[in-house]
């Protein structure tokens, strides 16, 4: 397949001109270029997936390669830059240039008014070069470069307005977060190498199916590749700068950090899905990691009040579901939610994005309300995104959250409950977000209420479409206990196929997954109902940041304190150490020797000077001296 | 045609011409015109040369015949990329020097240290080696104590008098290894088919690693570092960490570690241990620094910590990691310095805390400073990144607490560099930044080409591997240490 180098070279073109002519292209032509080599690389992706459709289709593997160049040979390293395309990749493809392009569109009337639009698409353009290369890859340097790189283009654009000091530091955060995962990544690629001889996938993964389930060098490459998806895909305990990441603009936030780049974690344990089967300890270490940030991050979102950190913690919740699902070995499951959470989160941050510019750059709901009659398509859109992540059938999100809940079942029913109870936190805060937006009194300021209008047609068409794919989205995989034909997982089996005999599956009953999706469903339409009596009925609004709040809600607000204790075991004592090691260590105690040891140069300079005073006698008796030492020496010698 | 003594000794022809150059704008044109002359004839032997394991374009004159000293010069893989450095890094040096008044004195001892460094980098003869060893210091030491800060005098004696300690100790070592060759001479060949017994190595290692961990520097022989590279003129402190500290790292591949490779065995792992500490500990004291050249001249021992550990883990990935890290290094921190030169000569300070702010009056050098930080910190398609990956991959053979304690880099260095590049670039734009006037002229022209190495280096590394490869494996292939 000769095509995917293009796939791969369209938005780093679109970057390159954007970049270059950021000051001198007109608005409309920036937009031309960034929207239109993404809309050339979604296109050029549709003709590969249909490709590898029509492969499956056939009953082939249908994974195609290719080479572009041999990048990096020392010794028996032979690193090539070479792309992948299989089913799992061809999905990515679609996703990243489809969402990305709407995303793309949307933001020409987003940034209109920034000085900085040009370097803003061309940002947008580099970060989907590099999230294609980490798709494409088809070894796992060629997927580095685009995991390290995904990360710079966060860093670009979180802090896009760096004038403002937090956000550059939220910028940094990000960046530095992702590193120590890196460092993870990095490490695995080299155990990968010693263990395997080789960092292809083709070559890596056939062999580490030979390998016996609970294999110790697997063990460490699965926990090492798992410490790297933390950090990109924003797990416990390197979650904490995905949240901070909003302060980029809105429809970064809908591409990068809900839509792709975080997913990229998932992506990375899915593609290596078979060394992750034979290393249970991993699994279930992932599956507790997933679960424990779904609930923490479910239970910090309650109680937010600025709509973009609702739907951050959402984020990080929803992708702790999908580790879980990974964990308990619903790969094509937690896939499924990959897509689905791809649809309706970016449908949610950009109707954010449109709640956000209608009124005036507010964020903080307390200051909203009552904006459903003003901004008709977005409140629907965003009501079909809220019904869908909430798990509400027949949308999108409730087939696919459904299916990691029904293998959490199968896999350990104490991992189901507590999902569940995650899911009722979703459908709670996800409605608690809509109703104070979207209904009872408008609580902004008076230039604020009368600026307020429905946004343009490329902001609202990219809602439309999401919202039909939020949908519409779970027909994708409709499990056989619903008639389906779980088309997703069908398409899929080739990536899955070494794992597939090694996973024990418990299969449920179809009995019993009714009774676990009609548990599921009810309990989701009764937190939306009890939110409705809450924010709408009763009206009730949030208390203000300087009021005193109670227990639970205070963690909750506060977010559990724990950026604080990082700052207090991580941050502060390394400042000081620092502090130490300059102060104390290098400038007192080696400095300090290294002059000591000079000064004692220059006084025994002195001393030795003394001796040579010009005084003849004292020569004489040196000489003296000197010839007996030698006899001596000459007399014990012989 | 290609005569490398030639070569050697252009510089030394400016040299002399530029000692008697009073006007400034006469002294740049001539300084700059003998470098780019020295790197233009450097292409040729670029050409000529055979990427294998054979030394190449050898000249082989009696010097000193009655006590076996030869004027022996020659290039292999080994040394041909450190010769590039040399020749490319000079102009580059010279010409961020256009925004100052320079006498022509400047440019001559510029000149004359270069050829001590080729001197180093081409010798196959031990006192040649050591003879061009002393050459490139005592212009630096010139430079950096007449044109220096307020403390120069007395940080100047000290680095002086410290690399100086170090490399009589070489000396010593050399004098020893030319008693013990049956033909009496210096010869590198003959250094190397010497039958030294394991004590005898352990002398000669300790000899010859202090002289080159002082150099490099390495913890915990650093403390001279800092200082100079903070008291030096700008294009000091270029030379000294763009080129002078690599002398170090091929002192240690081509002399060192052949010659005593039983005392490697010993103390190699004493050394990778010392280097890995380096690392860290640089990297946790750059955190606080205020001082921008400081904070720069820790982060460089951090990087020279892990080259270090490259070579001394001898397997061909950390070789090469390093053959390819020193020139990475030398375009990324002459970058680093350039930058720090303009930003601190506009504001009338290198303090960070009266800075901030100026990527929005400059984004020219604000996209060039993170592109060269972006190289420092090894990301993906920069060349940096090509030197960390088979820096960290050849450590990684020693083990994984390793590799570990080594890769701390890749966290450590982006914490430290991005709150530089925060300080500097990001945040308010203050009333000084408010006036601050974005690169142009030469400075840019020297940007895009650092720029275009860093870019081009990380995307497409096969060439510059392709020089150094064959040399280092039949190196690691003869020499073994028993770790």
């Amino acid at each position: 397949m000769n095509s995917l180098i293009w796939i791969v070279l369209f938005p780093l073109i679109g970057f390159a001109i954007n970049g270059i002519g950021r000051n001198v292209l007109s608005k409309p032509i920036i937009s031309i270029v960034g929207c239109g080599t993404i809309l050339a690389s979604f296109l050029l992706s549709c003709g590969a997936f249909s490709t590898v459709y029509a492969a499956r289709k056939s009953g082939e593997i249908a994974s195609f390669t290719q080479t572009v160049f041999e990048w990096i040979n020392v010794g028996n390293l032979h690193i090539s830059l070479s792309f992948l395309v299989d089913p799992l990749s061809a999905i990515m493809l679609l996703i990243v240039t489809g969402i990305g392009f709407l995303i793309h569109l949307y933001s020409t009337a987003y940034m209109k008014h920034d000085a900085g639009f040009g370097k803003f698409f061309s940002y947008l353009n580099l970060f989907i070069f590099f999230m294609l290369l980490l798709v494409l890859g088809s070894n796992y340097v060629v997927m580095f470069i685009g995991w390290e790189g995904v990360g710079l283009c966060s860093y670009l654009l979180i802090g896009f307005w760096y004038h403002r000091v937090d956000y550059a530091s939220a910028a940094k955060k990000a960046f530095v977060m992702n590193r120590i995962g890196d460092l993870g990544f990095l490490l695995a690629i080299f155990l990968i190498f010693n263990t395997f001889g080789s960092l292809e996938f083709s070559a890596v993964l056939p062999k580490a199916a030979q390998l016996e389930v609970g294999n110790a060098t697997l063990f460490l490459i699965t926990l090492l590749l798992f410490i790297a998806a933390t950090g990109k895909s924003a797990q416990i305990p390197l979650f904490t700068w995905l949240p901070d990441a909003m302060a980029g603009p809105t429809p970064v936030s809908a591409l990068i950090h809900a839509a792709t780049m975080v997913t990229a974690g998932i992506y990375l344990i899915v593609r290596s899905n078979i060394m992750f089967v034979l290393s249970p300890v991993t699994m279930e270490i992932i599956a507790i990691v997933g679960l424990a940030t779904a609930l923490l991050a479910a239970f910090i979102a309650l109680t937010q009040n600025d709509i973009k950190k609702v739907l951050a913690y959402s984020t990080v919740s929803q992708l702790g579901y999908m580790f879980l699902g990974l964990g308990v070995g619903a790969f094509t499951g937690a896939f499924f939610h990959v897509i689905t959470h791809a649809f309706f989160k970016a449908l949610l941050f950009l109707g954010a994005g449109s709640v956000i510019h209608a009124m005036s750059n507010e964020q903080d709901m307390r200051m909203m309300g009552n904006l459903k009659k003003k901004l008709p398509i977005t409140f629907a859109t965003m009501f079909i995104g809220t019904v869908a992540i909430a798990g509400i059938p027949p949308l999108a999100g409730f087939f696919s959250k459904d299916e990691i809940l029904a293998h959490a079942f199968g896999h350990n029913q104490l991992y189901w409950m507590l999902g569940f109870i995650g899911a009722l936190f979703t459908a709670f805060y996800m409605f608690r977000m809509l109703f104070l937006t979207f209904y009872g009194n408008f609580r902004g300021t008076y230039e604020q209420e009368k600026h307020v209008h429905e946004s343009p047609i490329s902001m609202t068409l990219p809602l439309m479409v999401l919202a039909a794919l939020s949908i519409i989205g779970g027909i994708l995989n409709v499990p056989q206990a619903l008639g389906g034909t779980m088309g997703l997982a069908t398409f899929l089996q080739p990536v899955f196929d070494a794992s597939a005999s090694k996973l024990s599956a418990a299969h449920l009953s179809h009995s019993t997954e009714y009774i676990l999706m009609g548990a599921s469903a009810i309990a989701a339409i009764g937190m939306a109902i009890y939110a409705y009596i809450t924010y709408v009925s009763k009206g009730v609004v949030p208390a203000a940041d300087h009021e005193n709040r109670g227990g639970l809600t205070r963690l909750s607000y506060h977010k559990l304190y724990i950026d604080e204790l990082y700052d207090a075991i991580i941050v502060k004592p390394l400042n000081i150490l620092s502090s130490f090691f300059f102060k104390i260590i290098d400038k007192k105690t080696i400095d300090g020797f290294v002059n000591a040891l000079g000064q004692g140069a220059s006084q025994s300079g002195k001393l030795i000077r003394l001796l040579q005073q010009g005084n003849v006698g004292y020569y004489i008796f040196f000489m003296v001296i000197g010839v007996i030492v030698l006899l001596a020496y000459g007399l014990f010698i012989i | 045609m290609n005569n490398l003594a030639l070569l050697l000794l252009l510089p030394v022809f400016g040299a002399l011409l530029l000692a008697f150059v009073k006007k400034s704008g006469t002294a740049k044109s001539i300084a700059l015109i003998f470098s780019v002359l020295t790197l233009a004839l450097t292409v040729p032997f670029l050409v000529a040369f055979i990427p294998d394991a054979s030394k190449q374009f050898e000249q082989n004159i009696p010097w000193i015949p009655s006590l076996g000293i030869h004027f022996h010069i020659g290039l292999d893989g080994i040394s041909l990329p450190l010769v590039i450095l040399t020749n490319g890094l000079v102009p580059l040096i010279i010409l961020s020097t256009f925004g100052q008044q320079q006498k022509g004195g400047f440019y001559a001892l510029m000149l004359f240290m270069q050829t001590g460094l080729l001197l180093v980098f081409t010798a196959l003869d031990a006192f040649l080696f050591y003879v061009g060893w002393e050459i490139a210091l005592i212009p630096i030491y010139f430079i950096c104590g007449l044109w220096g800060g307020v403390n120069r005098i007395r940080v100047t004696l000290k680095f002086f008098i410290y690399t100086f300690s170090g490399s009589l100790l070489m000396l010593i070592a050399i004098i020893y290894l030319y008693t013990q060759v049956p033909t009496a001479n210096y010869e590198l060949t003959s250094f190397y088919e010497l039958d030294l017994d394991e004590k005898t190595q352990r002398y000669i290692f300790w000899a010859f690693f202090v002289a080159f961990a002082i150099k490099m520097p390495l913890f915990p022989f650093h403390t001279w570092q800092p200082d100079t590279y903070v008291e030096a003129p700008m294009a000091g402190t270029m030379l000294l960490s763009g080129i002078m500290l690599k002398m170090g790292v091929y002192g240690l591949i081509r002399w060192l570690i052949p010659i005593a490779p039983l005392g490697v065995s010993q103390y190699g792992h004493l050394a990778m241990i010392l280097a890995i500490i380096g690392i860290v500990y640089a990297s946790i004291i750059a955190f606080q620094q205020q001082d921008l050249k400081r904070l720069i001249a820790y982060s460089s021992i951090a990087h020279v910590g892990l080259i270090a550990a490259g070579v001394f883990v001898w397997n061909v990935q950390g070789l090469q990691g390093a053959m390819i890290q020193m020139v990475n290094h030398g375009i990324s921190v002459i970058g680093l310095f350039f930058v720090v030169e303009i930003v601190s000569r506009q504001f009338g300070s290198r303090e960070m805390q009266h800075m901030g702010g100026i990527a929005k009056v400059a984004p020219r050098l604000a996209i060039v400073f993170l592109i060269i930080i972006l190289g420092a910190i090894g990301l993906p398609l920069t060349n940096g990144f090509i030197g960390e990956f088979l820096l960290l991959m050849g450590v990684y053979q020693a083990g994984i607490w390793t590799a570990i304690f080594a890769g701390l880099t890749i966290i450590l260095g982006a914490v430290y560099m991005l709150r530089m590049y925060q300080g500097v670039m990001l945040g308010d734009t203050n009333q000084k930044a408010g006036i601050f006037r974005d690169i142009a002229g030469s400075e840019l022209l020297v940007f895009a080409i650092l720029v275009a190495l860093i870019v081009g280096i990380g995307v497409y590394p096969k060439p510059l591997l392709h020089l150094s490869e064959a040399a280092v494996s039949n190196l690691v292939e003869q020499v073994k240490i028993g770790y």
